[in-house]
C-alpha cells in the first residue's frame, strides 16, 4: 500500500462556502548540496561538444517508485557507457548525500552525460536523475522539462505503486516518450507478466513494449540504452537561435559559488558570455561551462540540446532558482514556462536543545540554507523552548532530511516542533486589514492564527493523493480518507486484486493532526479530536517529565480554555536507604552525573524538564 | 565460598561494605597466615571497615603541624569458622597509622560466624598499634541464626561491646521471601540474648517495603519491633538490586512492586511511631534513643577518617606520615582470593588510591552530612573549606536558597541540614546542591575535580 501526492496543490476553501479557491500552489525546488565535486576532471582533455549535434542527443530521466531500483539502473548505465569504471563499489553513484545513501532515497537530482556508440553513431545521452519523493515533485517536473523521454522503472515483485502512477502522469502530461522497464526480474517472487498487464491497463502501454531487466545483475540493461536512442526523440532546438537555457538544478560550492545545472533549448554558451536571469534580471559573466560525467568536466562550449553545468559568479542559490531561464545579455527570449517560486508547505519550529547553542545553530542553519534555498527561515520564540526559528519545508521528508543533515553535517541537535501547514485567512475586520495592509494573509505559525470573528474565510492547502492498495483494505482506506476530509476523485482496479484510489486531501490532514486545536477555534467540528489530542500530549509529557518535589499540573489548552489535564505527583520519598563509607564512591559518581544533568535541564518556571522531553513527545506525535 | 549462614548474594539486601580490618602487615610471620586465610567468598562483603577517628589535633594540621606519631598496626582476619590468624605488625614509622582509634566495626557477611578468638586477635593488634580507648565502640554484625547467648558471650569477652543484629523482619513469611535462614522466633531469641549481654548497645536491622507488604502489616511489624528492641534501630527500605532472585520475581510480575506512595507512607509511619517512642531519627535510616547512636557510623556521615581493611573495603584518610596533607580515597582489591594474595606478596591489599580534590571532599561531605539530623555544621565545613564558608556557598541566591524557601533545607547558625520533609527526598535535593557547589567553587577557581592521578598502588604504596 502506498500513498503519493501530486503537484496539484491548491488552496481549498474551508469556511462557509467553497469560494473561488483555486489559486494554484507549487512545490518549488529544493537545492541541497554539500556534495563536494572533485576537480580532478579539470586536467582532462576538453571534449569538443560541437561534435554532438542535436540529432545525436538524447535527454532522458529515470522515474520510479521509491526503492524500485532507479539509482541502481543509473549505476549500470554509467558503467556500460564507460562513464564510471565497473566495480563492486558503484552503489547509487548519483546519490551523494549521506542521508540519501542511508535512507536509500534520492533527494537531489544528479545528472550525468553518457557517450554511447550505436550503429556507428556517437550519441550524447544525458541522464537526469530525479528525486523519488513527493516532496520534491516540483524538482521532478523541472528535471523532466529538460528531457524528451523517461525510463519508467517498475519493480517486478511489487508492481505499480503510488509513486509510479504520480510520476507517470508527470511524464505523460509533459508529453515525454515513455520506456517501461520491469526491474528486479532476478527476484524469486518476480511476476513481470502481472506487472506488464498492470502497465497496459493503467498506462495503456502494450505489454510487448516493456523491457524486463535486472539492474542489479545487468541483465538487458544494454537493451534499455538502445531503446532510449530509438524511442526518445532528440530535443527540438537550434544552435542558431539565441541562447535559452533552463536551470533545472543548482548546488553551492564554497569556493566557486553557485553551480547551476542547465539544459540548452537554443543557442550556445561559452566562457565569457554575458547572461541574464529571466527571474531576477541579474546579469552575470560565465566563468565556466561543462558537462557532468557525473563529476564536473569543463568544456569549451555547450550547444543547443545539450545538458551541463554553468558557473557564473552567482553567490547564492536563490540566484539560480530551479525553473529559471537564462539568456544572453541584450538578447532576451521568452522565458520557459513552468517557473514557480519557492513555497514551503510544511512549517515547524526549530529550537536549540540548549540556549547556549543558539549562535552555533544559527550559523549551521545559515550554511545549510545556503545550499537549500527552498527552506524558509523566520525567527521565532517560545515560552517553553526559548529562542528559535520557524522553518518552512517542502514536505515532511524534506524536513526530516534537513534535520538529519544538521545532525550529520553540523553535529547539531535540535528540538523540532510538530509540523503544521500554512493557512490563509480572508480578513473581514477592517482593523486587521489595515494592520496587514491586505485582506488575505498567510499564517505559518499557529500562534498567529487570527480569531474567527475577524475572518470571513479560512483557506487551506489541498493535495491530490494517489493510493495503490490490495483490494482487501479498500473499505478501511475509504473510511480513513473520509475521516481525513478527503474527496474521492478516482477508484480503479489495476489488476484483479490491486486498487488505485485518488483523493483530494487537505494537506494538514496528511501532514499532522496538530491543527485540530486551531480548527476548533473556527468551528466546533474538531472539538472531540482536540480533546483526544490534548489528552494524549498531556499523558506523554507526564511520562517524560520526571517526578519532582512538588505537584505538576500538565494542561493542554486551546486559547484560554483548558481541554485536558494530567497531574504529576511529587516525590514523597526519594532517598537511598543505605549509605555508609563503602559505597560512597559509586554513589558520588551517580550524583555527579545527575548534577551535570541539571545543566542540561530546561527550567520552565521552577519545573525541570529533561532536554529531550519535548523531542520525545513531539516524536511520538509524528509517529502516530 | 559462602559464609555459612551468609545471606546469599542474590537476596538483594546484602550490605555493600568492605570489611575492615586495619591495615595488613607488611612483614608476615608464620605459615598459618596463608593456610588460615579465607579461601574465597562469593561476595565482597565478608569484611567490613574499621574506623580510626582522627584525634582532632592530628586531623587538622593547622592546630598541630603534622603528627609523625600516627601509628597503626593491624591484622587481617577472616571470619572463617575455625580458622583465624592475626599477626602483629611491627609499627613502622613510615606507615600511615592513626594516633588513636575511636571505633571498630566488624561487618559485612556474617562476622558472627567467626570465632571470638579472631575478633580478640584483631582488637589486640589494633590496640597494640594505636591508642584504643577502653570505652571505644566495638561493633559486631550478627545474624540471628548464629547469635546464641553463648556465642555472643564469647564475643563480649573478646572485646565487642555493641551488637548489630540482622533481624530484617519479624514475620516468617517475609523472612522466607527475603531468603533468610532464620525464623522470627530465632530473631526474637537472639535479640533478647543480645540485650542481656549488651544492654543499651544492641541494634536491630529491619526492612520495609517488601513486595506485597501492606501499611497495616508494616504498622504491626513496627509495634512488634518496639516491644522487642533495645535503643537502636536501623530501618531500611528494601532495594531490589539487579540480578537478585527477588528483583527477578518482581520484574517478571510474580511479586508486586511496592508503589512509591506506599513506601513513602511506610517511611513516614515509622518516623512517627519511633519518634513517639522516644527515638531520635539521627540519620535517614537510623533511629536511637538514650543517646545510643552508632559512633562508628556517624564518623562516615561526618566525613571523618576511616580505614577499610578487607576485600573491597573503602577508606578515606589523610596520609600525614608520608608528609601528605590530602585526603585520599582508597579501595582494596575486591576479589577475596586476589586480595589475600596481594596481602601476602605486597603486604597490603590496596587496589587504588586517589587523592580527593577539595571539591570532591566537599561533595562527599555534603552528600553524607545531609543524611543526619545535625546536618553539616559550620565547623565541619570549615575543616574542608577554610576559604568559602557555608553561607558563601549556599547562602547566596541559587538552588539552595530556593530549596530553603520551599521548606526542604535549613541554613542557620547550626549549619546546613534537611528539614523533616527534606530528609525523605534528599536524593532530589542533592543534584541541585552539588551543581551549585561545583559552580561556586569553579567561580572561586578551585582546582578541577579528579586532579591528581589515580594510581594502582604498587609495591611502595602503603597498604591500607
Amino acid at each position: 500500500m502506498a500513498l503519493a501526492g501530486r503537484a496539484a496543490l491548491r488552496w481549498g476553501a474551508r469556511l462557509p462556502s467553497p469560494g473561488p479557491a483555486a489559486a494554484p500552489l507549487c512545490r518549488p525546488a529544493w537545492l541541497p548540496a554539500a556534495c563536494g565535486r572533485p576537480y580532478s576532471s579539470r586536467g582532462k582533455e576538453e571534449i569538443d561538444m560541437s561534435t554532438y549535434p542535436v540529432e545525436s542527443i538524447r535527454n532522458f530521466s529515470i522515474i520510479a517508485h521509491v526503492d524500485h531500483g532507479k539509482s541502481t539502473l543509473a549505476d549500470r548505465l554509467l558503467e556500460i557507457t564507460g562513464t564510471i569504471s565497473k566495480t563492486d563499489h558503484n552503489k547509487q553513484v548519483l546519490d551523494k548525500l549521506q542521508v540519501e545513501r542511508e535512507r536509500g532515497i534520492t533527494v537531489k537530482a544528479q545528472s550525468a552525460s553518457l557517450f554511447y556508440n550505436h550503429e556507428g553513431i556517437n550519441y550524447l545521452l544525458s541522464l537526469i536523475d530525479t528525486p523519488g519523493h513527493v516532496d520534491f515533485s516540483y524538482e521532478v517536473s523541472r528535471s523532466l522539462s529538460a528531457c524528451q523521454g523517461v525510463i519508467l522503472v517498475v519493480d517486478a515483485n511489487e508492481g505499480i505503486q503510488a509513486q509510479t502512477v504520480a510520476n507517470f502522469y508527470l511524464a505523460f502530461e509533459a508529453q515525454l516518450s515513455i520506456i517501461p522497464v520491469i526491474n528486479k526480474i532476478d527476484l524469486k517472487n518476480a511476476d513481470p507478466e502481472r506487472v506488464e498487464k498492470q502497465i497496459e491497463k493503467l498506462f495503456d502501454i502494450p505489454t510487448d513494449e516493456c523491457i524486463r531487466i535486472s539492474a542489479k545483475q545487468g541483465t538487458n540493461v544494454e537493451k534499455v540504452l538502445q531503446k532510449v536512442i530509438e524511442k526518445i526523440p532528440p530535443p527540438q532546438c537550434n544552435t542558431a537561435d539565441p541562447l535559452k537555457a533552463l536551470v533545472f538544478d543548482s548546488t553551492f560550492d564554497h569556493y566557486r559559488g553557485v553551480v547551476a545545472n542547465i539544459a540548452l533549448f537554443g543557442g550556445e554558451i561559452a566562457k565569457g558570455h554575458k547572461i541574464v536571469s529571466a527571474h531576477t534580471k541579474k546579469r552575470y559573466e560565465v566563468n565556466e561551462v561543462g558537462i557532468l560525467t557525473p563529476n564536473e568536466q569543463p568544456t569549451h562550449k555547450l550547444y543547443a540540446g545539450q545538458v551541463g553545468y554553468l558557473i557564473a559568479g552567482m553567490k547564492e542559490v536563490t540566484e539560480a532558482q530551479i525553473g529559471d531561464t537564462l539568456f544572453l545579455y541584450k538578447q532576451p527570449v521568452e522565458p520557459l514556462p513552468g517557473f514557480k517560486s519557492v513555497k514551503p508547505m510544511v512549517f515547524a519550529g526549530m529550537y536549540p536543545v540548549d540556549q547556549t547553542e543558539y549562535n552555533n545553530l544559527k550559523s549551521a542553519l545559515e550554511r545549510l540554507t545556503l545550499n537549500d534555498s527552498s527552506v524558509t527561515v523566520h525567527r521565532d520564540s517560545s515560552l517553553a523552548l526559548g529562542a528559535g526559528w520557524r522553518l518552512g519545508f517542502l514536505g515532511l521528508l524534506h524536513m526530516e532530511v534537513f534535520n538529519q543533515r544538521l545532525e550529520q553535517e553540523y553535529n547539531m541537535s535540535v528540538i523540532l516542533t510538530a509540523p503544521t501547514v500554512p493557512y490563509k485567512a480572508v480578513l473581514s475586520s477592517a482593523k486587521l486589514i489595515k494592520e496587514y495592509g491586505k485582506d488575505q494573509i498567510t499564517i505559518i505559525n499557529p500562534a498567529q492564527f487570527p480569531d474567527k470573528l475577524s475572518v470571513s474565510e479560512y483557506l487551506e492547502p489541498i493535495v491530490l493523493g494517489t493510493i495503490v492498495t490490495p483490494h482487501e483494505y479498500i473499505g478501511k482506506i475509504i473510511t480513513l480518507c473520509q475521516d481525513r476530509r478527503a474527496v474521492q476523485k478516482d477508484l480503479l482496479y489495476i489488476d484483479e486484486n490491486r486498487v488505485m484510489l485518488k483523493y483530494l486531501f487537505p494537506l494538514n490532514e496528511i501532514v499532522v493532526d496538530f491543527y485540530d486545536a486551531l480548527k476548533s477555534l473556527s468551528s466546533g467540528y474538531a472539538r472531540d479530536k482536540a480533546y483526544a489530542a490534548g489528552k494524549l500530549l498531556c499523558e506523554h509529557l507526564k511520562e517524560t517529565i520526571p517526578r519532582q518535589l512538588f505537584e505538576i499540573a500538565i494542561q493542554a489548552a486551546i486559547g484560554k480554555k483548558i481541554i485536558a489535564r494530567e497531574t504529576l505527583k511529587p516525590y514523597r520519598k526519594n532517598v537511598v536507604a543505605k549509605c555508609y563509607g563503602g559505597d560512597i564512591t559509586r554513589r558520588m559518581k551517580l550524583l555527579r552525573r545527575q548534577a551535570e544533568g541539571k545543566r542540561l535541564m530546561r527550567k520552565i518556571g521552577n519545573v525541570e524538564v529533561p532536554r529531550d522531553a519535548f523531542i520525545r513527545v513531539l516524536k511520538r506525535e509524528t509517529d502516530k | 565460598m559462602h559464609w555459612p549462614g551468609d545471606a546469599p548474594p542474590g537476596n538483594g539486601v546484602a550490605r555493600d561494605e568492605g570489611m575492615a580490618v586495619p591495615h595488613t602487615p607488611r612483614a608476615r610471620s608464620g605459615p598459618t597466615a596463608a593456610s588460615a586465610a579465607p579461601t574465597a567468598t562469593s561476595t565482597r562483603t565478608w569484611c567490613r571497615r574499621w574506623t580510626r577517628r582522627p584525634c582532632a589535633p592530628a586531623w587538622c594540621g593547622r592546630h598541630r603541624p603534622c603528627s609523625a606519631s600516627a601509628r597503626c598496626t593491624g591484622a587481617c582476619a577472616g571470619w572463617a569458622q575455625g580458622g583465624c590468624w592475626a599477626l602483629p605488625c611491627p609499627p613502622a614509622a613510615s606507615h600511615p597509622l592513626p594516633h588513636s582509634v575511636t571505633s571498630v566495626f566488624f561487618g559485612g557477611g556474617t562476622p558472627s560466624l567467626a570465632s571470638p578468638g579472631t575478633v580478640a586477635a584483631v582488637l589486640e593488634a589494633v590496640a597494640g598499634a594505636a591508642h584504643l580507648p577502653a570505652g571505644a565502640e566495638v561493633t559486631l554484625e550478627a545474624n540471628p541464626s548464629s547469635a546464641s547467648a553463648s556465642v555472643l558471650d564469647g564475643f563480649r569477652a573478646a572485646g565487642v561491646n555493641r551488637l548489630s543484629i540482622g533481624v530484617q523482619s519479624l514475620d516468617d513469611a517475609e523472612l522466607r521471601m527475603l531468603g533468610r535462614e532464620h525464623t522470627a522466633a530465632e530473631a526474637r531469641k537472639a535479640v533478647e540474648a543480645a540485650r542481656g549481654l549488651f544492654p543499651g548497645r544492641t541494634s536491630i536491622d529491619l526492612l520495609f517495603g517488601l513486595p506485597g507488604q501492606s501499611r497495616d502489616a508494616w504498622a504491626q511489624r513496627l509495634e512488634a519491633t518496639l516491644r522487642l528492641c533495645d535503643d537502636h534501630i536501623s530501618l531500611y527500605q528494601l532495594t531490589l538490586e539487579r540480578g537478585t532472585a527477588l528483583a527477578a520475581q518482581v520484574r517478571a510480575g510474580a511479586l508486586p512492586a511496592p508503589p512509591q506512595d506506599l513506601l513513602a507512607d511506610m517511611y513516614h509511619t515509622a518516623r512517627n511511631v519511633l519518634g513517639a517512642a522516644g527515638f531520635r531519627h539521627y540519620e535517614v535510616s537510623n533511629f536511637a534513643r538514650k543517646g545510643a547512636l552508632s559512633t562508628h557510623n556517624l564518623s562516615y556521615w561526618r566525613a571523618e577518617q576511616y580505614i577499610g581493611v578487607g576485600p573491597g573495603a573503602h577508606g578515606r584518610f589523610v596520609l600525614r606520615a608520608e608528609g601528605g596533607c590530602s585526603r585520599e580515597a582508597r579501595v582494596q582489591t575486591p576479589e577475596p582470593v586476589a586480595w589475600m594474595r596481594e596481602v601476602q606478596s605486597q603486604g597490603h591489599g590496596t587496589r587504588s588510591r586517589a587523592v580527593l580534590s577539595p571539591l570532591e571532599q566537599l561533595e562527599e561531605l555534603l552528600t553524607l552530612g545531609l543524611r543526619t539530623d545535625e546536618g553539616i555544621t559550620h565547623e565541619r565545613w570549615g575543616h574542608f573549606s577554610p576559604q568559602l564558608n557555608l553561607q558563601a556557598v549556599f547562602g547566596e541566591p541559587g538552588e539552595a536558597r530556593a530549596l530553603q524557601q520551599e521548606g526542604w533545607l535549613v541554613l542557620d547558625s547550626g549549619g546546613l541540614r534537611c528539614t523533616w520533609a527534606g530528609l525523605a527526598v534528599l536524593d532530589s535535593l542533592l543534584p541541585a546542591l552539588l551543581w551549585q557547589l561545583q559552580r561556586v567553587l569553579g567561580a572561586a577557581r578551585c582546582p578541577p575535580r579528579g586532579a591528581p592521578a589515580e594510581e594502582r598502588a604498587g609495591g611502595g604504596a602503603r597498604g591500607l
